[in-house]
């Protein structure tokens, strides 16, 4: 999920969206390609914009505002080094200091390659919260009715699933997704969906869902 | 010994809030402790009628954060119980009168001179839940025992986690056992696995609760108790540190699902 200058990345808060060297224009052409793309790992999220020490006008805030927006996604928040930027984002509604992230979501580096990166999250994702994040997901605790995450890679849910879960979100079809218990309200593996029957179930066995031929299978994991 | 301060929140509206409030204060108060109760519920105000203390209010909260009365003057005395006061919210104002630092400010003062400062807040998760959260030394969330209530109660859990306040208790109201086991309802097993928090309380559904608000008399106030009215002191003990047993439980499940993905479409 990079671009020489466009680099994002799944934070607390939602993603945030670094741009690096370039000439604006062009970096706003790339940005705006991602958005493209990827239309369901972005929409509906929430966006913190790094713009490194560039000194911004109103208009170009309102711009790129306008543009993510345009793609169903919502900036909230512009980080820069340079201080009337900061002041100008401040004027625009915007927030300038993300929050520390915490210590129990260290991002865990995978090599290179940014899609092989994975956050770990910690607790009860409760209903309202989200994690979207381009490499690989894994929440330690349960993913309640009413929550998302939303991975480029799998998703792994040492708990409960009972949430929302989009494996593959950029398209990776291999993605899987695995639960201790999975009885999701609804999942999505790259371009495919399907949601559990409202049927009762006695006691619940660690499962895996995948693509099979085109379909999202679950089966039980570890499998025999 | 400081008192402490106790809010009381919910996600979603209606599911028992001030009825908890005015129970919990009476009953704590007819343990001995010296209780405040503030109606933090600005232009809704009805903990004044729960408590039968309507016709006595003179002045209100926000006459107290604007100044036109101290904070002494503000407190209406409970008819029966010398040691349970009410601030009332102010009826002709709305929420916006209201900043978290007044409320810490007040509670603060409060502290000296009261073992125990309940906090009915209002419904939502707007200014008025963050006014009511901001003084809280301990939260109890209200919830029914019903799938929307309790997904909304797991939202503000997850909002109070994200301000890393200290761990909110849950009480489950309205409770029907017949329509647990009946499989309309959600059990309190399956509430408390679902919200992760500890529980302390189980009040039952209770047509009395209706004819004791309307009257003012709380239920934990009466001498023949009902089970609602039982069950609000023992949530009082519990609050206290006491130890007391919860009645066991026998209820089926209804949460469980079973999955097998029989739907492959392409989104
Ligand atoms: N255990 C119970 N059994 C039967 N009725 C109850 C019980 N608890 C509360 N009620 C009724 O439910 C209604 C709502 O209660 P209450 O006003 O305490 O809720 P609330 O959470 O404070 O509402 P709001 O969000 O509007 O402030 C009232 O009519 C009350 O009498
Ligand atoms: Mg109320």
């Amino acid at each position: 999920m990079i671009t020489e200058s466009v680099a994002i990345k799944g934070i607390r808060q939602g993603l945030l969206v670094t741009l690096g060297e370039g000439e604006w224009s062009s970096l706003l052409t790339a940005l705006e390609a991602q958005l493209t793309e990827n239309p369901t790992f972005f929409s509906g999220g929430r966006m913190a914009i790094d713009v490194g020490d560039r000194r911004l006008i109103p208009s170009q805030i309102e711009a790129m505002r306008s543009l993510v927006a345009h793609h169903e996604v919502e900036l909230w928040a512009l980080v820069s080094g340079n201080a009337e930027t900061q002041a100008e984002a401040r004027g625009a509604g915007l927030v300038t200091e993300l929050a520390p992230t915490r210590d129990h979501q260290p991002p865990v580096e995978g090599g290179d390659d940014p899609a092989g990166r994975a956050v770990v999250r910690q607790g009860t994702l409760r209903s309202g919260q989200s994690v979207r994040h381009p490499g690989h997901v894994v929440i330690i605790g349960d993913v309640n009715p009413g929550a998302e995450v939303v991975a480029g890679g799998s998703v792994v849910v040492w708990g409960r699933l009972r949430g929302l879960v989009h494996a593959g979100a950029l398209g990776n079809e291999d993605a899987v997704i695995c639960a201790l218990d999975l009885a999701p309200t609804q999942l999505r593996i790259g371009g495919h969906f399907s949601r559990s029957p409202e049927e009762q179930r006695s006691r619940p066995v660690p499962e895996k869902a995948s693509v099979v031929d085109g379909r999202i299978v679950a089966v039980p994991w570890p499998g025999e | 010994m400081a008192g402490r301060v106790v809010t009381i929140t919910s996600g979603k509206g209606g599911v028992g809030k001030t009825t908890l409030t005015a129970n919990l204060g009476a009953a704590l108060a007819m343990r001995g402790q010296r209780v405040v109760v503030i109606d933090a519920d600005v232009g809704l105000r009805n903990l004044d009628v729960m408590l039968g203390l309507e016709n006595r209010i003179v002045y209100d909260l926000v006459d107290v954060i604007e100044g036109r009365c101290r904070l002494r003057q503000g407190l209406v005395r409970h008819k029966q119980l010398p040691e349970l006061y009410l601030l009332p919210a102010a009826q002709t104002r709305d929420k916006s009168a209201v900043q978290p630092e007044d409320m810490v400010r007040i509670c603060d003062e409060l502290r000296g001179d009261h073992d125990i400062v309940l906090i009915d807040s209002p419904a939502g998760i707007e200014q008025g839940f963050r006014y009511a959260m901001e003084p809280a030394d301990e939260i109890i969330i209200v919830t029914n025992p019903e799938v929307s209530a309790a997904r909304d109660a797991d939202r503000v859990i997850g909002l109070i986690e994200a301000e890393e306040k200290s761990p909110a208790r849950l009480v489950i109201n309205r409770l029907e056992p017949s329509m647990v086991s009946k499989g309309h309802m959600l059990g309190v097993a399956d509430v408390v696995e679902l919200l992760a928090i500890d529980l302390i309380g189980v009040v039952p559904e209770d047509s009395n609760a209706l004819i004791a608000a309307n009257r003012g008399q709380p239920l934990a106030l009466s001498n023949n108790r009902s089970r609602a009215g039982h069950a609000f002191h023992n949530i009082a003990g519990r609050l206290l540190g006491e130890e007391v047993p919860f009645e066991p439980l026998r209820e089926p499940r209804v949460f469980e699902r079973l999955l097998r993905f029989v739907s492959p479409e392409r989104s």
